[in-house]
């Protein structure tokens, strides 16, 4: 527990100079750095023949997102299907299958690293270096871009005191965002982090796999091949960027991507502490003092709740063995030498952050704990991925603002801006794609189970599927596993979840920030809603739990809530 | 049902009661609300009155082919009731607003008008007259249009309209020239020109207003009814992607109960009560004696920012009255009472009058003023007085335009002239400097007289967000002093009419939505350009157009009464939604176990209201779903009680008992009716 605490403290304790160095990253700051990292950005700007002076419209922000994710989507795609064409391939891997080439180019490629795949088998170091990693850097910084893209919106605009109303605002340049936030933060991150992972054991090489004399030949085996590579660095952009697909197929659970437990603490650090920093970058990046309180306040909460029920449950003994003297805290599916505790930790902070990765089976957790899991991954907003998570959290408080605006009786405003129908729309829209995209692919599956290829009856089997698609729709990544994903049917369909859950979702809170960036704003008043009060807080807190709870109540009813129950019973 | 008002006005004859007529109208409307284009109107109901349809026609299946089919029946049967019970909710509003209608065209019928043309009287139809007719109207007679007397001065009973019976005077060329038709003349005879087209005469677009013939919906309506049609999307996805997922679990799912738990999660509560809580806005807008042009006027008086308002008359008791006479520069008061005497005598104003009395009660005589000039007061020159028979002159005004009349003629301001109306005007009354052409005499104090209660209701409408600009045309000093005794939080002083329209425009510019009163021609733009103009009805017919509400009673007070009914109207539906979702919780509590206990006995855990078996499980809460449309009807009609305060204090309130009320009241109830139809029917 003491370990527990540590960590978050620690995180916080980042995540707050982290926080308004993110801020001032995006908002051009002038800064010591700039010696270092100007020119470099110039160059980045004449390559792409960008104008770093101009700004964007929500449509031009928006376009330019696109464009770049085509181009790198088709890129990822290509070096994925003909890596064994291609170079830094020792162990002879070979093309991927065009659907799973093209299922692991859009889960990386939306921030999700969804694996249908294992690494250190089906990849080479080209794909892993060149195609997963530079995904793994730029995916999350876009996610930030477009989330700064949309607070700049709610507050009319860099451009907000000069233009007109009614007049399209500047939302920002895509490629600066994207350019500066990946320089400037994430590959310092990333490299301190590949060293202290290097340190503890984490494989850092370009040979190719290592065979080796098992020490007990007893056993029948007496040679053993051993995948390594590059693996340190992945491993660093992987946590700090909640992407979460890792080099080996049962990601941070082998020794080999997380040797100690140092290495652990330090992976559960990073999965938290850009999230977390997020929600610091409010206030500075805003000018609105006490918006990181709001935010931080409501995700803190909900955070807090969903990790004390994890823990809770892990630390009650597998049904399978709870009548034995000796039962003890669930330990299947488990990493002994992390064990109950910390496992429970990391499931729930990787479910919450949008990161994905594990380093315990989600499938073999208790059922309570995987409700925490599948909860987390619905909400998608306590932290949840940079960038998109904050997006996430902020539709809730539009939706809550809406509610709470109407019982002050007033029409209700975001920042001073009305929230009208044309707002409305687009936010239920996106309410009900979740709810669409999710059961009804849940739905579907669990019909076809013969094409679908479902691997368990009954409850369990209900949940791997429903499982599968709230994680690609939260572009979380993680899996309950114990699904034949590697199939037409997933690869597609998964493929087709994770572009929904990633554009539509960042796109439509653009658009709306587009639409109330150019309305008049209103200063506040004593009739004006303080969102910045434990009220509203709790309000939002409700707002989140009642949609989530009442739309996806019977999904987990049948799933991991129906278990929990029998076992109970 | 009995309605009662707190309307101290006549109106209440009309809306207070439900007749036993009304009643019967309304449930004649709640059927005919069931044709289909009349359903598609609301999504929410509209998927109730489907499942309906399907129900119906799953139980008359089961009773052809033999098997049972009294559940069916029964569950399409407590549908059908909850559609009726949200039509009946929209049809007694309506119903409340025909009765007021009904009454506002008695007033118009058989009106006859005196046409008067070339010299000539000529009477024929109210409905044929055209505007810009002449009509001439005597004492005891009805006037047959809309318009403004041209010519003469009468009273007027206007009870038809406002239900006030005590008479108003009007008057050509004034501000209060504007009569309207189906009011009685009880005095004198006035011409008046026709301003409206027949057909739409105030009373006539007041009737198509109360009969909501008119009615649209208004932005932050529509904004909700796109959130709840949303919403009952996802519960049906939530709905149909059921059966394949228990199918897989082995458990098959009557579609009886699947449409069962459709109707018991979608919003039929909020859904069937949102028009009537519309309709009832504009109905209480109407007990409150005004008259708003559209919906969308009375919803955004909720947001107003900012309250500009005319000093005499909102906030002053419209009559000043005389209290001091304070000579200057070596002159004597007895001069002075009778200079103050001879420049009001004809002066007809109340002020004028006060001025006379006082003069007189302090033993000033009036000389024989034969052959002299009254020169009334003008917005431009802000003086008024007397050009004697013998070529003197005299006049009162604003300490700025006497010295400008008195510079203009070389006469000297005396030096303690400023002091005088300084000390005047610090003690909140106003300084009216006497002079002749020759000699600035003295100040006349005008005391204002803060109406009573005021600084209360600007204290409340501070408290919901709402400042208070006063508008006056005296100086700075008495602005100030009667700013502060009236508690506004800001004036503007010396101000001209077009000074009101800079003021509306520079608030809106920093965002702010304004709000004011005005009755004069000169208050057209400023009302136009305003965020809610509100006109009195006893103003001009100029400001009764630009305006988008016109207050019967004329008194400019009502604008708070206004943003309250705004404010009221949003809460209302806001605080509905809430208590429909949060309904939800419990309702998925009866509901679930009930699917799936007999396949997943460890479903039973979920059962916390210990319900008497999965039938009545069902049944109990889609009782409970119809049952609570009917009971809040009233709350729907009233609106939920609004006291000012804080933003904050009221969403802590509303949450609480809607919110956290609503999760916790279902529990009960549908408990209570559960165990109700086991006591009748047995457990099943």
């Amino acid at each position: 527990m003491g370990e527990i605490l540590l960590i978050l403290l620690l995180a916080v304790a980042l995540a707050w100079p982290l926080g308004r160095y993110l801020a001032a990253v995006l908002k051009g700051t002038a800064s010591r750095a700039d010696a270092v990292f100007l020119p470099l950005e110039s160059v980045i700007y004449g390559l792409l023949r960008v104008d770093p002076q101009r700004g964007m419209t929500w449509r031009g922000y928006a376009s330019a997102f696109l464009a770049s994710n085509l181009l790198l989507g088709v890129f990822a795609w290509l070096v994925f299907s003909f890596q064994d064409h291609l170079p830094l391939n020792p162990d002879g891997v070979p093309g991927m299958r065009w659907d799973l080439a093209l299922h692991t180019a859009i889960s990386f490629l939306t921030n999700t690293n969804q694996q249908h795949y294992s690494g250190q088998a089906q990849l080479s170091y080209f794909s892993q270096t060149v195609g997963i990693v530079s995904l793994q850097v730029l995916t999350p910084m876009m996610g930030l871009g477009l989330a700064a893209a949309v607070l700049r919106g709610l507050f009319g605009g860099r451009d907000a005191a000069t233009a007109k109303e009614g007049q399209a605002r500047d939302l920002g340049n895509y490629w600066v965002d994207v350019t500066r936030l990946s320089l400037r933060v994430f590959l310092p991150l990333s490299l301190l982090v590949a060293l202290a992972l290097t340190s503890q054991g984490v494989p850092s090489t370009f040979a190719g796999a290592q065979t080796v004399q098992t020490v007990d030949a007893s056993s029948g085996v007496t040679e053993q091949t051993i995948p390594v590579g590059p693996v340190a660095s992945m491993i660093a952009t992987k946590q700090l960027g909640t992407n979460g697909g890792g080099w080996y197929g049962p990601n941070s659970a082998v020794p080999l991507e997380n040797p100690t437990p140092l290495s652990n603490a330090l992976q559960i650090l990073c999965i938290v502490v850009l999230p977390i920093a997020v929600v610091f970058m409010l206030s500075p990046f805003t000018g609105r003092r006490r918006l990181t309180a709001l935010v931080f306040g409501v995700m803190g909460t909900l955070s807090l709740i969903s990790l004390a029920v994890s823990v809770y449950a892990e630390q009650q003994p597998n049904a399978a063995v709870a009548g034995l003297a000796a039962a003890g805290p669930n330990l299947e599916g488990k990493e002994l030498r992390f064990g109950a505790e910390s496992s429970a930790l990391w499931a729930a902070v990787t479910t919450q952050t949008s990161n994905g990765s594990v380093d315990t089976m989600h499938d073999s957790l208790n059922p309570l704990a995987g409700t925490v899991t599948l909860v987390n991954m619905l909400i998608n907003a306590i932290w949840g991925g940079i960038g998109c998570g904050l997006v996430g959290h902020l539709v809730f408080l539009l939706l809550s603002i809406f509610i709470a605006g109407l019982m002050i009786g007033r029409t209700p405003e975001v920042f001073g801006r009305k929230l009208e129908t044309q707002e409305v729309r687009l936010l239920s829209f996106l309410i009900v794609l979740q709810s669409l995209t999710i059961l009804g692919f849940t739905a579907l599956a669990l019909a076809i189970p013969d094409v679908a290829g479902t691997s368990n009856p009954g409850l369990h089997g209900i949940a791997q599927v429903f499982y599968e698609y709230t994680s690609a729709y939260a572009n979380n990544g993680s899996g309950f596993e114990g699904l034949g994903d590697g199939t037409y049917w997933w690869n597609l369909s998964a493929s087709a979840v994770l572009l929904l859950g990633r554009y539509p979702c960042l796109l439509i809170p653009l658009m709306v920030a587009g639409s109330l960036a150019q309305k008049r704003q209103a200063p506040e008043t004593a009739g004006t809603l303080d969102i910045e009060s434990v009220t509203f807080g709790a309000t939002m807190i409700a707002v989140i739990v009642l949609i989530t709870v009442l739309s996806y109540l019977p999904a987990l009813v049948l799933g991991t809530v129906g278990e929990q129950l029998m076992q109970a019973g | 049902m009995t309605m009662t008002t707190s309307s101290r006005h006549g109106l209440k004859v009309h809306a207070a009661r439900f007749t036993s007529q009304t009643l019967q109208e309304a449930v004649r409307d709640a059927f005919a609300k069931l044709a289909p284009r009349a359903a598609m109107k609301n999504p929410v109901m509209f998927v109730v009155l489907v499942g309906t349809l399907v129900t119906a026609g799953l139980a008359a299946q089961a009773l052809a082919t033999g098997k049972p089919w009294a559940y069916a029946f029964v569950v399409s049967l407590i549908l059908f009731a909850t559609v009726l019970f949200a039509n009946f909710a929209e049809a007694v509003a309506e119903a409340r607003g025909r009765g007021q209608a009904a009454s506002l065209r008695a007033a118009r019928s058989q009106l006859v008008g005196r046409r008067w043309r070339n010299g000539q009287y000529e009477y024929l139809p109210a409905a044929e007259l055209r505007p810009d007719d002449i009509v001439v109207v005597s004492a005891g007679e009805q006037i047959p249009a809309d318009g403004e007397i041209i010519e003469g001065l009468a009273s007027i009973n206007e009870a038809a309209v406002t239900g006030e019976s005590a008479p108003v005077l009007r008057e050509a060329g004034t501000d209060r020239s504007g009569v309207i038709a189906g009011t009685t003349v009880l005095s004198d005879e006035i011409k008046v020109r026709v301003t409206a087209q027949p057909g739409a005469s105030f009373l006539d677009r007041m009737i198509a207003l109360v009969e909501g013939a008119q009615r649209q919906k208004t932005p932050n309506e529509l904004a909700l009814t796109v959130m709840l049609a949303a919403l009952t999307l996802v519960f049906l996805i939530v709905v149909v992607t059921l059966p394949p997922m228990a199918n897989f679990a082995g458990v098959s799912i009557d579609v009886v109960v699947l449409i069962a738990l459709l109707v018991c999660l979608i919003p039929t509560t909020i859904g069937g009560l949102l028009p009537a809580i519309g309709i009832a806005g504009m109905n209480r807008a109407l007990e409150a004696n005004v008259i708003a042009k559209s919906g969308k006027a009375v919803e955004l008086a909720g947001d107003i920012d900012t309250l500009l308002l005319d000093k005499t008359g909102t906030i002053t008791l419209g009559d000043r009255r005389a209290t001091e006479f304070v000579a200057v520069g070596g002159a004597r008061v007895p001069d002075l009472r009778i200079a103050a005497l001879l420049a009001s005598l004809a002066d007809p104003t109340p002020e004028g009058k006060s001025i006379v009395a006082l003069a007189q009660a302090q033993g000033a005589v009036a000389e024989d003023t034969a052959g002299s000039t009254f020169v009334p007061f003008s917005a431009e020159t802000r003086m008024s007085g007397v050009d004697l028979a013998d070529g003197r002159r005299v006049r009162k005004g604003a300490r700025s335009s006497i010295a400008a009349w008195a510079q203009s003629r070389g006469t000297p301001l005396p030096g303690d002239l400023d002091a005088a109306v300084d000390r005047i005007a610090r003690g909140g009354a106003t300084p009216l400097v006497v002079a002749t052409e020759t000699r600035v005499l003295g100040v006349i104090a005008l005391a204002d007289i803060v109406k009573h209660g005021v600084r209360e209701r600007f204290a409340r409408l501070r408290a919901m967000g709402v400042r208070t600009v006063m508008i006056t045309g005296d100086n700075p000093l008495t602005a100030a002093a009667i700013a502060a005794e009236a508690g506004v939080d800001d004036f503007l002083a010396e101000a001209k009419p077009e000074d009101k329209l800079a003021r509306i425009r520079s608030e809106q510019a920093q965002g702010r939505l304004v709000a004011m009163v005005g009755d004069g021609t000169n208050d057209a733009p400023a009302l136009a350009q305003a965020d809610i103009g509100l006109a009195m009805n006893s103003g001009t017919q100029a400001a009764k157009e630009a305006g988008n509400m016109v207050d019967l009673d004329s008194d400019p007070t009502k604008l708070l009464s206004v943003v309250e009914i705004g404010k009221q109207l949003l809460i209302t539906r806001g605080a509905l939604t809430t208590f429909s979702l949060a309904n939800d919780v419990s309702k998925y509590f009866a509901i679930i176990p009930a699917i799936f206990v007999a396949a997943i006995p460890g479903m039973a855990a979920l059962d916390l209201m210990r319900l008497s078996g999965p039938v009545n499980a069902v049944l109990a809460a889609l009782i409970f779903n119809a049952l609570i449309i009917p009971a809040l009807i009233p709350l729907a009609l009233r609106g939920v009680s609004f006291r000012p305060g804080s933003a904050e204090a009221l969403l802590r309130r509303n949450l609480l008992v809607f919110g956290v009320g609503g999760v916790l009241l279902p529990f009960v109830a549908i408990k209570l009716i559960d165990l109700l139809l086991a006591a009748l029917f047995g457990a099943r």
